[in-house]
């Protein structure tokens, strides 16, 4: 079990230097990942992505594991080879240690442009732990939505004007969509959280066969916010319900966090930039149905973790 | 499922696409990922099949398309082994990002292009378009005249690839050789693994203990140089071909070079062609060179790295040049070969050859003995002094 005293003694294995934002949500968890992985032998792959052209600009890195990325859709694919080519050599005896991969990608290099390479990975069951660091659009090439960006949020491709104000349509629940395909582990977190993400990375890579977690992760860039609120909002996102915290174990269902009390989800969109329109008097009505959408989500997920524990 | 394993050697007919899954099996690559496409679909359902079979020890990754099948072979290259796929036409096409980087990160991929025409109209029948479309994106590409080269280019290409750290592609055409069934010699299991040898990368993703990173972001401080590395490579690349010809000559006593001179050296007029269609060709030359006409042939085996040089010599006293291509660059000018070959003569100062451009059989449209006489027919005419245009390119065998 990891707690902050053992944290504090913790070798860095994604090291400072790097060339993210202040306050980057994706330096964070990366960190956070690194740390769950205490001291277990991994290769890690990346989509194309914040992440990724602001860790390893040639001829620094600052990954002190192996690190690969080829393209943008593939991910998952990637590390599927990587993991193929383990088992291979290991079954020829060429290698011998146990070793651990974990995939990351963005919300759009896993939900959107890398969803196939993904599901196709999941489906083969792969011996890997995928991780969507997901801020909600796309914010390398300058915070255009994305299908995961949530309604209402102004971005540059879904900007305010006189017909719209943000995105018009609901974001795609990737959590949901990849727990279809019945693999042994899917998880819901936040980099808010840190003892609930690390604890459900060590979980994942704990487990035989593939494993996914879908990490909200604040993009202070294009959520439009102060740097230093990056946890904080990370933690309201959780405390509204916006972005509950749950796990899928073999199909049964288990919320990790509980928030007493339910918090509204104004709590949350007013501290930043992306919803600041939705405060205007003739937007109320947006604000409100993100509430009804929120409410409904949320007691359903609550009736299938209870209905899901009934079948155990 | 036809399962045919000659550990021994033997000589036996296959199809192009069988005789290349031996090879597979021969070679037996760490990892495998390939999609389903006609007609390259034969060669993994018969890879497939060894390995359900446990006659191979092999990974294979069924990959939910092309782009994930070059990835995961990327990905498999880079963390150590040897990796292999195989695809075809719109498969092609659909890995195109993922092809220029597994020659940009230096990663010795061999792969089994199976030619198709691309889409649209969709045709399922050969040609050259699809890997033409690739020339450029720094993967060596070895073409095949049978199924007996197709096999002999597999194995070579392994230690081509290996040595001069490129990926490579060994084709051969859709239907005409994937399909066909031909005689060929399969070698025994030991001089096959002999020759390949073992694969131990210098660096790789799996080496815990020299950790590092491949596939940084390279900007304008760095990205010139190694590209420039690349373009170095490939033509660093053409005396390893050459090496491993010889060598593969001397353990199974068939001569491979840049390319196959067919009755060229005293001819004055001949065609430049590639793939299964150079053997309708000779049967052409022959034909002539019984009537006493000066014909001969120039089969390109290695169309990248280009032997640019090499080809604008043995073509330099040559009166007529037909090139044909079997596919269209839709550049408004010429199709590919004839450009590449065009600039070898001129920059190499040969300017007398007068040179047409043929392009023929596109979608797997039939070429004929009758049409390739008249492409002779015409060559004969030039070579004599009558004028033909050779500014445009000339189309056989199409309605216009």
């Amino acid at each position: 079990m990891i707690n902050l005293k053992s944290l504090s003694k913790f070798t860095e294995r994604f090291v400072s230097g790097h060339r993210l934002c202040p306050g980057c949500g994706a330096g964070i968890m990366a960190r956070q990942v690194l740390m769950a992985v205490e001291k277990k032998s991994i290769v890690i792959t990346s989509a194309t992505g914040c992440l990724e052209v602001s860790t390893t600009v040639f001829p620094y890195t600052a990954w002190k594991d192996s690190f690969f990325h080829s393209a943008f859709a593939n991910s998952a694919a990637t590390c599927s080879g990587i993991e193929s080519a383990y088992n291979s050599l290991k079954k020829k005896g060429k290698i011998k240690s146990e070793m651990k991969f974990i995939a990351f990608g963005g919300d759009g290099g896993t939900g959107d442009i890398g969803l196939q390479a993904l599901s196709g990975a999941l489906e083969r069951q792969h011996n890997m732990l995928y991780i969507c660091y997901n801020n909600e659009a796309y914010m390398n090439t300058g915070v255009q939505r994305s299908g995961l960006t949530p309604k209402g949020a102004s971005t540059t491709t879904a900007p305010i004007g006189v017909f719209s104000q943000g995105k018009v349509q609901n974001s795609k629940d990737l959590t949901q969509i990849v727990a279809a395909h019945d693999i042994p582990y899917v998880a819901q977190s936040n980099i808010g959280h840190w003892h609930d993400f690390i604890r459900k990375v060590q979980k994942a890579l704990s487990i035989k066969g593939p494993s996914f977690i879908n990490v909200l992760t604040p993009c202070r860039l294009g959520w439009n916010y102060k740097s230093e609120y990056t946890m904080a909002i990370a933690r309201l996102a959780n405390e509204t319900c916006i972005w509950p915290s749950y796990e899928v174990e073999k199909g049964i269902y288990k919320i990790s966090i509980n928030p007493n009390p339910k918090k509204p989800v104004i709590d949350f969109l007013k501290l930043q930039g992306r919803f600041k329109h939705l405060f205007k008097k003739d937007n109320i009505h947006i604000i409100n149905k993100i509430q009804k959408d929120v409410d409904l989500k949320w007691n359903n997920l609550k009736k299938k973790e209870r209905i899901t524990a009934e079948s155990i | 499922m036809i399962k045919t394993v000659y550990p021994t050697g033997k000589i036996v007919a296959k199809t192009g696409n069988e005789a290349i899954a031996e090879a597979m099996r021969q070679i037996e690559p760490d990892v495998v990922a390939a999609y389903p496409i006609t007609p390259a679909t034969e060669i993994m359902q018969i890879f497939s099949q060894f390995i359900a079979d446990g006659i191979i020890g092999s990974e294979y990754i069924a990959v939910e398309s092309e782009h994930s099948a070059m990835s995961a072979t990327i990905a498999a290259s880079a963390a150590g082994a040897r990796a292999m796929t195989g695809t075809s036409s719109q498969g092609l096409a659909f890995m195109w990002e993922m092809l220029y980087i597994a020659s940009g990160l230096r990663l010795p991929i061999v792969m089994a292009e199976v030619n198709r025409a691309i889409s649209a109209p969709i045709n399922i029948h050969g040609d050259h378009s699809d890997s033409m479309g690739t020339r450029d994106s720094g993967w060596i590409q070895l073409y095949s005249e049978n199924s007996q080269e197709a096999y002999d280019n597999m194995i070579q290409a392994i230690r081509i690839s290996e040595k001069a750290k490129l990926p490579v592609m060994v084709t051969t055409d859709g239907f005409v050789i994937s399909h066909c069934m031909e005689v060929v010699e399969i070698y025994p299991d030991k001089d096959v693994k002999a020759f390949i040898g073992d694969y131990n990368p210098d660096r790789y993703l799996l080496d815990i203990k020299h950790p590092y990173t491949l596939g940084a972001i390279d900007l304008q401080d760095y990205y010139f140089e190694h590209r420039y590395q690349l373009s170095k490579a490939i033509e660093d690349s053409k005396n390893i071909i050459l090496n491993v010809s010889k060598d593969f000559f001397n353990s199974f006593k068939r001569k491979y070079d840049f390319y196959e001179k067919y009755m060229l050296d005293d001819a004055e007029i001949a065609i430049v062609v590639i793939g299964s269609t150079a053997g309708t060709v000779k049967l052409v030359v022959k034909e002539l060179r019984n009537k006493g006409i000066k014909a001969g042939l120039l089969k390109i085996r290695v169309y990248r790295p280009f032997p640019s040089k090499q080809i604008a010599k043995e073509l330099a006293s040559i009166k007529a040049i037909a090139i044909m291509d079997k596919s269209d660059s839709c550049s408004g000018a010429f199709a590919p070969i004839y450009s590449d070959i065009v600039a070898s003569l001129y920059s190499n100062g040969i300017v007398k050859p007068k040179v047409l451009n043929c392009v023929y059989g596109l979608g797997g449209r039939d070429i004929t003995i009758k049409q390739i006489i008249n492409i002779y027919e015409i060559l004969i005419k030039i070579a004599s002094g009558i004028k033909y245009p050779t500014n445009i390119i000339n189309y056989i065998n199409v309605r216009k």
